[in-house]
């Protein structure tokens, strides 16, 4: 085995956490190779000088300050009730976005009642005769009236015609 | 203890803050040089895993999760320190820890200059140098003592792609702390010695 293959289980050799078989491949390739047994020995010298680095003890006054916090996250606030809840807020805001939208729609496109009385006068104004069934029945009468030859009046005729019946 | 925790046993808690107060502050302290910053981060650390006490599920271990946690916030306020640094005029005088690590020669016989304090902070400084996830690796197989499962599981990488971290991160520091592990049977066997 190569020296690069070999480095990567080389720590866990030295620590003693290498499962048997990468044991005995290391523990060979040392045998042989000068170079990474040197390597080793220096891997080996530095942990020793790493154990140097002194332990950082937490300060005096850690725990009663830590308490502190604790204490005050578990104590209710006076304001509590008015901080909501993200759900809530979430909902809120969407009918709130929503209305706002709504409400700055382009007022033309909306029918108004005016109009929507007018649509329902054209609807139901022919209502009574198309539903006489009298009328609808004997409608085919009018199939056998000639059919309109004469000219169509001039305007002025028209207007003459209307003055004489006012 | 944590389970014991989530029931609601206070006691737990302090057993477990009892426990594992020291072994955070020390990783921190590690990871950002700084004894507030790192007091503040492990409070910051204890309070999450308090917080989070009725939701915990024992699918890690805790050990691999509270270390997440801190490693989580290590890495954020080391990365917003060095922001902050670099917002910094150029002109400013250079920090104390910015100054870069010299390495003694052999000839200057180093145990001759160096007290344990300037080891220490010789050693310090070797291992801030490393990368962020090298020293994280580091901070947790050599200070911490954990199995390579749960570092790779804190680190978020695979147990191969650990070891491989682990053995670069380990040939750097050989490297540069080369004049101090020449002299460390020497040293030990010195301890002991009346001048």
């Amino acid at each position: 085995m190569k020296c690069v293959e070999v480095s990567k289980e080389l720590i866990a050799y030295l620590d003693r956490r290498a499962n048997s078989a990468d044991r005995a491949v290391v523990e060979a390739h040392l045998k042989d190779c000068a170079a990474c047994r040197a390597r080793a020995e220096d891997f080996r010298k530095l942990w020793n000088l790493l154990d140097e680095l002194p332990v950082h003890e937490p300060s005096f006054g850690f725990d009663a300050r830590l308490r502190q916090r604790i204490a005050a996250e578990g104590r209710p606030r006076w304001f509590a009730w008015l901080v909501p809840q993200p759900r809530l807020a979430f909902s809120v805001a969407l009918l709130v976005a929503l209305s706002v939208w709504m409400w700055r729609l382009p007022q033309e496109n909306i029918p108004t009642s005016a109009q929507s009385e007018e649509e329902q006068f054209q609807v139901i104004k022919d209502l009574g005769v198309l539903e006489n069934y009298d009328v609808l029945s004997k409608s085919d009468v009018l199939s056998e009236l000639p059919p309109m030859t004469a000219p169509q009046p001039a305007p002025e005729e028209k207007e003459s015609q209307k003055g004489d019946g006012g | 203890m944590m389970l014991d925790v989530k029931a609601g046993d206070e006691a737990s808690f302090d057993l477990l803050l009892k426990k594992y107060r020291t072994p955070l502050v020390n990783f921190l302290y590690r990871m950002v040089r700084d004894s507030a910053t790192a007091e503040d981060l492990a409070q910051e650390v204890f309070l999450r895993v308090y917080r989070a006490r009725q939701k915990y599920s024992p699918s890690a271990k805790f050990t691999t999760w509270m270390f997440r946690i801190a490693t989580n916030l290590a890495l954020n306020s080391v990365r917003d320190n060095r922001h902050r640094r670099m917002q910094m005029s150029l002109d400013a005088p250079a920090e104390e820890d910015e100054t870069p690590i010299q390495v003694p020669t052999r000839e200057m016989r180093i145990d001759e200059h160096l007290v344990e304090r300037d080891r220490a902070q010789f050693i310090h400084k070797a291992i801030a140098a490393l990368p962020e996830k090298q020293r994280l690796a580091v901070l947790l197989h050599k200070y911490e003592e954990m199995d390579y499962g749960e570092i790779a599981k804190i680190l978020e990488c695979s147990e191969s792609a650990l070891k491989s971290l682990l053995f670069r991160a380990y040939e750097t520091l050989r490297v540069q702390l080369a004049p101090l592990v020449g002299q460390t049977v020497a040293h030990r066997a010195g301890e002991g010695r009346t001048p």
